[in-house]
């Protein structure tokens, strides 16, 4: 069978799944289109998430483990982009906090040009010393009177210093770019170093920047979650209102209220579309470009390329941005999609590895391959609490209710979902480690 | 006064818990070290292999317990440990053979036995919340303290208190004695020699007839040993919880590159490096200041470089401070 035959076979395959959840109330679906949407809205946004870590790991081969850092940067970009500014906050201590950052950006610029600058010997170490720690104790003092001073505004609505108050598909793109800035930073530090260096250091750096998250209130609101952020489609309410979609949605046979979820839900689903499909367009024409083919020659054998005079280093720093911002931008286009940032959601084995596993089973290197993975996955993922519930129901057929085996097997079937995710991992890595659409 | 009063504030919140989290700590670093050195990846599911073997150790501690079993004053959990490292070991090796097997026969990079590690760590993670749930356990019994804080108080008549819990001190008696064991394994005997033949050159190892497949099986049940061990003196100290354990892979992971990777001792010196940092960093110096300084100069802050939240910063920025400046780690790791 041809690639292309096969390609259309799965993706055949994926969209009757979706069409079936959303028609046939039996076994494991629900016969809700609405559900349907729901998942497949997620599985789009997890597909972009796969083609960025595609770019990384299919084109160069790095592996990154902190794919959730990344996707937590976007979920930021749009509380900062598009909620609309706390007047208050800023003029309590919005700006000092700015003034604290730019200080402690300083002291860092200061120290890097000061040993650049300064021989090697004692001097440098002792001015390096002094530089991070007076910068340190300046940043501080000016940064926690600020945070202080704008946390103690209105803490049950506010106490942040909100965004831009810009457009909230702006922040799609500023997530990339958020998320472009700290990949800079890792991929300086730890690209060049051997592979698994790589790893550990981007896992360091994702529990960071959740840990930042969780704790800087004056940015995120911390455990109080960032709520109500604006939509780039219309309310639900305001669609109810309407006079012209309550008479065109009864033309079409539809109550009101069930029209106007799935109008906005189909809404979400073509502006992410939109996004899936310039991703993959992007993607495509540079892996067929000579820079695309130039990765791949770095790394099927990265001392060949290096000595054909490739700048090895420089070229990874390149990837592993860009895949990193495409994390980003879908980290924001998810939080749009909840309409909330709650920083305590972000958990590694979520955002992180279950994004790597949709790339091995889709197909590393192969772009098709990781937009499969991503739905295929993503359906798995949250259909396989029903499966497994269903299991339990077969397991336990005919065992009188509350015999003690059978509600261990349901509790049990509650934590079925990262068994079963290790296990096709396994499994693919296994038998078919190019995955569904192989890398041709 | 002032002067006995600051010492024993460092020392109650400070050097006495740094020391036990950082023998921890050690313990998890020689795990990942020896996997590294013999099997040559970086096994992410190293975190949840201490979750399992601390899991196993609950399960059956609670099933001593009902039979009325206890060690007096120590925890049960100690008499349950040996069981728990054999099912651990048994797991590993079984997990060997069905998995990292297959890869070391196609010789397959590294980074494939990392992204099969990444598999089995969510088939771990799924099978302890399988066993365990997602919840805190403490299985801790028996007495909870050597000193007691008010019993301290009365004895020295200071203001700050002092106390030692027996998980302390039981931390640091069993890792000084696996530690002891470990070097005098490696170093002394027929098997762990040849284990540091292979580390050192597998070619000329295998040419000189040592077994691969039983080092490689030595290596795991060792890392059985070490994990379990590892975990339930930190749920001991702490307590237990899927998430928790699946974050210790960082510091871990962070302790033994800043030793250098491969490098057995460098992994305990690692491990504590990890912890003194982050415990000093997240430190209310307040408490020493207060007796130290002068009253005019009082600070009126907690003298808190970071809060306590950031403590995996810590790990972080030691670790990318050694992969800047000297990437084979302090003590000569293996590779770069």
């Amino acid at each position: 069978m041809t690639q292309s035959m096969r390609a259309i076979l799965f993706f055949g395959f994926m969209a009757a799944l979706f069409i079936i959840e959303g028609s046939t109330n039996f076994w494991i679906f629900s016969g809700s289109w609405n559900t349907s949407l729901v998942i497949l809205n997620m599985a789009l946004v997890s597909a972009v998430m796969a083609l960025g870590v595609n770019l990384q790991w299919g084109y160069a081969g790095l592996f990154n483990t902190g794919i959730m850092g990344f996707v937590a940067l976007g979920g930021l970009a749009v509380v900062v982009t598009s909620l609309p500014p706390v007047t208050e906050s800023w003029s309590a201590g919005g700006y000092r906090i700015i003034l604290g950052l730019i200080l402690g950006a300083l002291t860092i610029a200061g120290t890097i040009l000061m040993r650049m600058k300064l021989p090697q010997g004692r001097l440098r170490g002792a001015l390096t010393l002094a530089i991070l720690i007076g910068g340190f104790f300046l940043y501080r003092a000016v940064f926690d009177s600020g945070v202080q001073a704008v946390e103690a505004i209105d803490p049950s609505v506010t106490g942040n210093i909100g965004g831009l108050g810009l457009p909230v598909l702006v922040a799609w793109p500023v997530g990339g770019l958020l998320a472009a800035g700290a990949a800079w930073i890792i991929g300086k530090t730890a690209l060049g170093l051997r592979s698994d260096y790589l790893a550990i250091a981007t896992l360091g750096i994702a529990e960071i920047i959740v840990a930042i998250l969780k704790n800087e209130e004056w940015l995120s609101r911390g455990a109080k979650n960032v709520n109500g952020l604006p939509r780039p489609v219309p309310y639900e309410v305001d669609l109810q209102q309407s006079a012209e979609f309550v008479a065109n949605a009864a033309s079409l046979g539809l109550d009101p209220v069930t029209a106007s979820t799935l109008y906005v839900k189909i809404g979400y689903a073509l502006l992410f579309t939109a996004v899936l499909v310039t991703i993959l367009v992007l993607s495509q024409l540079a892996r067929h470009s000579p820079w695309g083919r130039m990765m791949r020659a770095i790394r099927d054998n990265e001392t060949a390329a290096r000595a054909m005079g490739k700048n090895v280093t420089r070229r990874h720093l390149e990837i592993f941005i860009l895949g990193s911002a495409v994390c980003g931008f879908a980290g924001a286009m998810m939080t749009t999609l909840d309409g909330q940032l709650t920083p305590a959601s972000y958990h590694p084995l979520r955002f992180t590895f279950l994004i790597w596993v949709m790339v091995i089973v889709g197909g590393s290197g192969n772009n098709l391959g990781s937009v499969l993975g991503g739905f295929l996955i993503w359906w798995l993922w949250v259909k396989v609490e029903p499966l497994g519930q269903w299991l339990a129901q077969v397991l336990t057929y005919g065992l009188p209710e509350g015999h003690w085996v059978a509600v261990r097997i349901t509790e049990a079937a509650a934590h079925m979902r990262l068994f079963t995710m290790g296990l096709v991992l396994l499994f693919v890595l296994r038998f078919n480690p190019r995955g569904m659409l192989p890398e041709n | 006064m002032d002067f006995l009063n600051a010492v024993v504030a460092i020392t109650n919140l400070l050097i006495i818990p740094a020391t036990t989290y950082g023998a921890q700590l050690a313990l998890g670093a020689l795990g990942v070290t020896l996997i590294y050195s013999i099997l040559r990846f970086s096994n992410f599911a190293h975190g949840d292999t201490m979750a399992f073997g601390t899991v196993v150790t609950i399960g059956i501690t609670t099933l001593f317990q009902s039979w009325g079993i206890s060690l007096g004053p120590l925890p049960t959990a100690l008499f349950a440990l040996p069981f728990a490292i054999a099912i651990t070991a048994v797991l590993l090796v079984g997990t060997d053979f069905a998995i990292y097997r297959f890869y070391r026969k196609k010789r397959a990079v590294p980074i494939i036995f990392v992204m099969a590690s990444l598999g089995v760590m969510f088939v771990m993670n799924g099978l302890i919340r399988f066993m365990a749930g997602v919840k805190d356990q403490t299985f801790d019994d028996g007495t909870r303290f050597i000193i007691k804080a008010r019993d301290f108080k009365e004895w020295s008549g200071l203001d700050e208190a002092l106390s030692l819990r027996t998980t302390q001190v039981l931390t640091l008696v069993v890792a000084i004695a696996i530690v002891a064991w470990l070097f005098w394994f490696l170093n002394k005997t027929r098997t762990g020699k040849s284990m540091r033949a292979f580390s050192d050159n597998e070619d000329l190892a295998l040419l000189s007839g040592i077994n691969p497949n039983r080092v490689v099986m030595v290596t795991w049940v060792i890392v059985a040993m070490l994990a379990t061990t590892a975990g339930v003196l930190y749920g001991l100290d702490k307590a237990y919880s899927p998430y928790t354990y699946f974050q210790l892979l960082l510091p871990t992971f962070a302790a033994a590159i800043v030793g250098g990777l491969g490098n057995p001792l460098g992994a305990i010196v690692g491990g504590f490096v990890v912890s003194f940092s982050e415990v000093m960093v997240t430190y209310v110096w307040k408490k020493v200041a207060i007796y130290l300084l002068p009253e005019a100069l009082e600070p009126n802050g907690l003298l808190q470089l970071m809060s306590t939240e950031y403590k995996f910063a810590v790990s972080f920025a030691i670790l990318v401070v050694v992969l800047l400046f000297k990437p084979t780690g302090l003590f000569k790791g293996q590779s770069v």
